[in-house]
């Protein structure tokens, strides 16, 4: 990447795999659990606390040197509501459906660890530009594992992809259907995605031992 | 030369290669390996994980032969009632045999192979023996599932608990949840049409469903947690001419299959005991319930919660889950006053599941995977509990 020196450059990319938040921080994993029946939510949601991240990084690393310390988590909580709430209105007023799937889990973005934990770890510390790489590297590295398990997971739950139905039709018997395959319903069920995160856990450390910890 | 030294060479010759394991296996299944122990001391001991294993196979030899016949008996008989007026002449038939191998012995081979198969990658793959552990998962499989389970589904399910179930914490001896029972929480949870209802417990009910020669596959839970009247005698019950999963329904055989485990010492006997007090007791606390006209026959709960306390021991699968499910040496509790504890919970939630989940009707397999989980617990305390009683002891001793 020319635009990036290389110390930039691995700020959005080591939280994409050897620092991953969801695999291997095991980082907000409370949405990644329930808001990924299907691919649709899984990506607004990964846009959604990329959007939160990306700003809110910035936000906090301009303010860094004026917040006392003893109030820093008061001061992180108001600039991620704001920001929450502003992805909250331009999801109802432009996504309506879409917001109703998602209900309250917009919402719980505020309590998503991975934001907490990189307005303190890294915002606090770091200059703007810095702070955004941050916050983008992390969000799509979030994003990333969300769309991996939406995906298995709306394909042998439900069938489709996106809404589109890319096994063929269940009720008219299409496709894979005539055949006697069936959806998965346990797919479909929040014990699902913790496995299917789990066994990318497990891929992903095959891979690279050094993950590996001690014990 | 004989085929156990034309196995033997086998092995020599992969020795120390990826696919040892896979060879060692073999050979260990059908003989024993010409290796002896050198050196130091050492115990002799006639029970090893492969005679263990087989134990438990044997004794599950008759429960599947039964259920063979009865697959094709309650087919029959779903269709033809009259059946039922002289069972013991309509049983052990052909007609009904014929039945039991065109769909049981499907499930037991599918079950075995494609179980097998993940056990032999994963042997290979990490480089560890081929362990027995999978052989009885492999037979418990088919007797808990219901007859017309189709095979992609079993083979699906199968890959799901093997790997999931037991791979995942080190293979066999490690898992904390039954693989089998795994295998069958899967199912149903994934395939809930196929698991549960009406349709799904006698042969071919679910093709002539809404047909004119459409039969009933209903299981007495079922009919009991709809208040309906069962046509079945205490006597079929305890014999085992009912619907239900293929190997679950014959009280009688699966006491004799305890009988020979508990007689072999392979099989916890207080566990199993425990199990049906906790059972009896929590019937016995609904049938109270329904005495004090707290329930009355409006409720939704009274069908199975007026069942006498000693009918919930034979319906249903609490008789082969306490025999075969709850006494699996690694996922039970491993102190004697553990056993107690564990057997006496899982009974008395199975009957609670059993009233109060009105979509399906039994909960067996869920009350034994929830204490699956709690057994190290039950353990842990156990074992504090008799420190501390021993230093109490200790302490008044030296005082």
């Amino acid at each position: 990447m020319g635009l990036l020196s290389k110390k930039d450059a691995a700020l959005i990319k080591d939280p994409l795999l050897d620092n991953n938040p969801i695999t291997i921080q095991v980082l907000g994993i409370c949405s990644a659990l329930a808001i990924t029946a299907e691919l649709k939510a899984s990506i607004v949601m990964a846009i959604s606390v990329m959007f939160v991240l990306g700003l809110g990084n910035v936000v906090i690393s301009l303010m860094r040197n004026i917040i006392p310390s003893k109030i820093r988590i008061i001061v992180q909580l108001i600039v991620v509501a704001t920001l929450v709430i502003i992805v909250d209105l331009v999801l109802k007023a432009f996504a309506y459906e879409l917001s109703k799937t998602l209900s309250v889990f917009v919402g719980l973005i505020i309590t998503n660890c991975i934001i907490m934990g990189r307005f303190e770890a890294f915002a606090l510390g770091n200059g703007p530009w810095r702070s955004f790489l941050d916050g983008i590297g992390n969000s799509v590295g979030y994003g990333v594992i969300l769309i991996i398990v939406g995906f298995f997971r709306e394909l042998l739950g439900s069938g489709t992809l996106l809404g589109f139905k890319v096994l063929g039709d269940p009720i008219e018997k299409t496709g894979l259907y005539a055949i006697g395959y069936e959806n998965n319903g346990f797919m479909l069920l929040s014990p699902m995605a913790l496995i299917v995160v789990g066994i990318i856990i497990w891929i992903q450390r095959t891979k690279n031992k050094s993950l590996i910890e001690e014990h | 030369m004989s085929l156990k030294q034309n196995l033997h060479n086998l092995k020599e010759k992969y020795k120390g290669t990826k696919m040892a394991p896979a060879f060692n296996a073999i050979h260990t299944f059908l003989y024993l390996p010409n290796e002896v122990t050198h050196g130091g001391t050492h115990i002799k001991a006639a029970d090893d994980l492969k005679r263990t294993m087989n134990t438990v196979i044997m004794s599950l030899i008759p429960v599947l032969i039964f259920g063979m016949f009865n697959a094709g008996y309650q087919h029959y008989a779903a269709i033809d009632p009259s059946l039922r007026t002289d069972v013991l002449a309509n049983f052990f038939t052909w007609d009904n045999l014929w039945i039991g191998i065109i769909k049981v012995l499907p499930l037991v081979i599918v079950s075995y192979g494609v179980g097998l198969a993940v056990e032999f990658v994963f042997a290979v793959i990490k480089g560890h023996e081929v362990e027995e552990g999978y052989l009885v998962t492999g037979m418990l499989v088919p007797l808990i599932v219901p007859v017309d389970t189709p095979l992609w589904m079993l083979a699906v399910a199968v890959i799901f608990g093997v790997v999931i179930g037991k791979e995942v914490f080190g293979g066999t001896g490690m898992n904390i949840l039954n693989p089998a029972l795994t295998i069958r929480a899967f199912l149903f949870f994934a395939y809930p049409t196929w698991m549960s209802g009406d349709k799904v417990w006698v042969h071919d009910a679910v093709n002539r469903a809404g047909t004119a020669d459409a039969i009933s596959g209903e299981t007495i839970l079922g009919s009991y947690a709809q208040n309906q009247e069962v046509i079945y005698s205490n006597w079929d019950k305890f014999m085992g001419f009912i619907p239900g999963s293929v190997g679950e329904t014959s009280t009688l055989l699966i006491l004799l299959g305890a009988a020979f485990l508990i007689f072999t010492k392979i099989g916890s006997w207080r566990i199993i005991l425990s199990t049906f007090i906790g059972a009896a007791v929590m019937g016995l606390i609904f049938n109270a319930v329904v005495d004090a006209s707290i329930i009355t026959e409006s409720s939704k709960f009274y069908g199975l919660m007026n069942t006498v306390w000693w009918e919930h021991l034979m319906i249903g699968g609490l008789a082969f889950g306490a025999v075969y499910m709850a006494t699996d040496p690694v996922t039970a509790s491993q102190t004697n006053k553990g056993k107690w504890i564990y057997g006496f919970l899982i009974g008395f939630i199975s009957i609670m599941i059993r009233v109060f989940n009105p979509a399906y009707p039994e909960g067996v397999f869920l009350a034994i995977l929830l204490m699956n989980v709690f057994a190290p617990t039950i353990d842990h305390y156990v074992v504090q509990g008799n420190v501390k009683r021993r230093l109490k002891r200790a302490k008044v001793k030296t005082a």
